[in-house]
């Protein structure tokens, strides 16, 4: 007889309500909203992403695991699902009007963009491998999909195409990576609070000589891989402009954000919780690769005339700061961490709401001409714009500024010295191409005469981004501290 | 015996891949993947593990091949490969790196001295049975049993979004 | 069982398949083949699986179980995968990755 195992439903709370509103709203969708009015469906997934975050409020603080351990619900976990749950939220706001504009309004999207955010919900709590692989694919499959959905634009099919051969590829490195763990250390779970076999119990229990690790080391190397691309580390970046470039602008910011942050998450309790013992050898080679990344993605962005190709190679330089926080493998660390991915999602969020604002249907309006002049046609989105772009560049009194000086310190607390200079000097790099825009919008006169198309969904989401970035930027202690009480469990 | 009977079915799937990889037909080379997966199935059996056998054979070579072979010739694309080769860069890339991740595995596998197989006890054969793997997974791994109904899920609605077309298109 | 098949073996074999599935994704310029590629490979990574299952700990069943979520997920994305082949053949009537090239970096 089979004996169902207890479950503790207060961890997977956010992760089983958007499951389950998941499948009832394409069912609604299906059979209860008609061809045309598909922006309820949008709306009652807004009430599913809702409920999701509500669920995690009784339980904040604690700490619990349920399915063996596999799931494990900290204050890191339950931070990052608020994170991911707003994100998912923006998202679902910015895309009302842009799908009915360029005519690929379908109710699907929004229960795949649900399923996506529970993917980065479960990719956030998973401590073991096998978790961690189904919850990479949870976030890519609909991703793949929603890439493609602007499909009487080629470049979306292509868009689409690339980053679902490029993923699955991916993922092919991925478990062969987890089943060379299995074979070394007979589990693959990250770390267990009980004592019972993990990956971490054994790193104790081994003498680290190379030789008998092979496996173990080779395995490690395969995920840090596939991660690595899943985050657009330098040298796995390369699909990053054109994917962003081809997907629809709303699901270019959630990829941008939600992604990026999961996977990072997923890096930081590999790093952190399965192999603490091994940080004196993944540390330096991390350390290059974000050195790297924050070179190549910044100096990269440089030379972009297309706006949205220049956020992709931005977002690339922001994977790099992030590695930073990552790599320190401190408590501080994991605090930064979390402050500059809300504060990276935010802004991110919010500036790619402008480039929807100023894109019309079949047509792309991503070059540095269209934002000339911003200011005299919609002094309002030229201010938000100006916001976004000083809180990417980590200009004061901004919550990129605050995000980045976090991490700054933290690096320097770490002793990666180095490494935080090279961040500073590359900020200052990236400020050029930043500042670059700003002087667009204001001191140019407008080569465009058509008006931005400004819808109030539209205006709700840019001016939650914007507001957040500078309120937050000012005053930063309620979030500082939110995430300074988002512990992560640690095996020791 | 059993030596002769893996070395048989691995040089038949060695080989199946690599016919796979050089015929220029994109039917032919489904159908070598087919016979590639067909000798994994045996390698399975061998490896007393009977239910991936049957999964093997009804999931890839019955169902997943299928849908290749079909959509292969639904669109007529089983021609050739005309032989100029625009992205040269790649080949030798692609067998650069096969050869040193080969290499390197060689190297691995032989360094790692591991016993031989051990013989199964009569309450070990009993674990590669359905049963068992039936049990394990309805227990220890429900969740991610669970996760991958919802993958399965997303990937069903994704091809139906693929390919539906409006009816106007502009 | 006079003659037994050593572990290394089996793993030589799963490491081969690997990166000829590897050498298939990369080099193959028409897309279904380099999805073909990549079902080698995961295929490659289950016959890794069941062999450290079968040398290493046949008490536990756990690879066995591994195999068969690395399966259902193959098959989610060789099905979404052919989609989109037959979306992009619908619109432009090629399947060389080459020549699926509007998006210039």
């Amino acid at each position: 007889m089979i004996q169902p195992p207890q479950i503790d439903f207060s961890v997977i709370g956010a992760l089983t309500v958007l499951c389950v509103w998941g499948i009832a709203l394409l069912l609604i969708d299906a059979f209860f909203i008609a061809e045309g009015q598909k922006r309820v469906t949008g709306y009652l997934a807004l009430a599913g992403l809702a409920v999701a975050a509500l669920v995690g409020l009784p339980s904040w603080g604690q700490s619990s695991n349920t399915f063996s351990g596999m799931v494990q619900l900290d204050g890191f976990s339950q931070t990052l699902i608020w994170i991911f749950l707003l994100a998912a939220a923006i998202t679902i706001v910015i895309s009302l009007d842009y799908l009915p504009r360029h005519d690929i309004e379908k109710g699907e999207y929004y229960p795949l963009v649900l399923f996506a955010t529970a993917g980065m919900v479960l990719l956030a709590q998973s401590t073991n491998l096998i978790v961690m692989f189904l919850a990479i694919e949870l976030v890519s499959i609909p991703l793949y999909i929603l890439a493609g959905f602007a499909y009487p634009r080629v470049t979306s099919e292509e868009a689409a195409m690339k980053y679902l051969l490029l993923g699955a590829f991916a993922s092919g490195f991925f478990v062969y990576g987890l089943a060379l763990i299995y074979g070394q250390t007979g589990t693959v779970q990250l770390f267990s609070v009980d004592g019972s076999d993990s990956i971490a119990s054994y790193l104790d229990r081994a003498t680290l000589v190379a030789e008998n690790n092979v496996f173990l080391f080779a395995g490690s190397a395969l995920i840090l891989v596939t991660l690595g691309f899943k985050v657009a580390l330098v040298p796995f970046h390369n699909w990053t402009p054109d994917v962003y470039e081809g997907s629809p602008t709303p699901i270019a910011a959630f990829m941008s954000v939600g992604t990026k942050g999961a996977a990072f998450a997923a890096l930081l309790r590999f790093l952190v919780q399965a192999l603490p013992n091994l940080q004196a050898i993944w540390m330096p080679i991390l350390a290059i690769l974000a050195a790297l990344t924050m070179i190549v993605g910044n100096i990269g962005a440089l030379k972009q005339l297309n706006v949205k190709r220049m956020l992709a190679y931005s977002s690339v330089g922001h994977a790099g700061y992030i590695t930073l926080a990552v790599i320190t493998g401190t408590t501080l660390g994991t605090n930064a961490f979390l402050f500059y991915i809300l504060a990276y999602t935010l802004t991110n969020l919010g500036a790619f709401a402008v480039l929807i604002a100023l894109e019309k249907q079949g047509e792309s309006a991503w070059s540095l001409e269209d934002l000339s002049g911003l200011w005299q046609r919609q002094p309002l989105l030229a201010v938000a714009m100006a916001i976004f772009m000083l809180s990417l560049a980590g200009v004061p009194p901004t919550m990129g500024f605050v995000g980045k000086f976090y991490i700054f310190s933290a690096a320097w607390e770490g002793g990666l010295v180095w490494l935080a200079a090279i961040g500073v000097i590359t900020s200052a790099i990236s400020a050029f191409f930043y500042l670059r825009i700003i002087a667009r919008m204001f001191m140019y006169e407008p080569t465009r005469a058509e008006e931005a198309s400004l819808s109030r969904a539209l205006k709700v989401g840019l001016a939650v981004a914007a507001v957040a970035v500078l309120l937050l930027g000012l005053i930063p202690t309620p979030i500082i501290e939110l995430v300074n009480n988002s512990l992560l469990v640690a095996a020791r | 015996m059993e030596l002769a009977i893996f070395i048989i079915t691995a040089l038949i799937a060695l080989v199946g891949a690599g016919a796979m990889i050089m015929s220029r037909n994109a039917v032919h080379s489904a159908l070598f993947l087919l016979l590639n997966f067909a000798a994994i199935a045996i390698l399975y059996l061998l490896l007393r593990a009977p239910f991936l056998f049957a999964v093997q054979l009804i999931v890839y070579t019955g169902a997943i091949m299928v849908l290749f072979l079909f959509v292969v010739m639904l669109l007529g694309a089983e021609r050739a490969e005309d032989e100029r080769d625009a992205i040269a860069w790649q080949k030798p890339l692609a067998i650069g790196l096969s050869v040193i991740l080969f290499i390197e595995a060689l190297i691995v596998s032989f360094r790692n001295g591991f016993a031989a197989l051990p013989e199964l006890s009569a309450e070990a054969e009993q674990i590669g049975a359905p049963e068992t793997i039936g049990q394990v997974l309805f227990s220890k791994y429900l969740l991610p049993f669970e996760i991958t109904s919802i993958i399965l899920l997303v990937a069903i609605i994704g091809v139906i979004v693929l390919n539906q077309r409006r009816k106007t298109v502009s | 069982m006079t003659q037994a098949v050593s572990l290394e073996y089996v793993l030589i074999v799963a490491a081969a398949l690997f990166c000829i599935g590897l050498f298939g994704a990369l080099a193959r310029r028409n897309l279904i083949s380099m999805l073909m590629g990549i079902e080698l490979m995961l295929n490659a990574v289950n016959i890794n699986l069941v062999a450290f299952w079968r040398y290493l700990e046949p008490s536990y069943v756990t690879g066995q179980v591994f195999v068969l979520f690395i399966i259902a997920v193959a098959a989610a994305e060789a099905a979404v995968g052919l989609a989109m082949v037959i979306a992009v053949y619908r619109s432009r009537t090629t399947l060389q990755a080459d020549e699926v090239d509007s998006l210039k970096g």
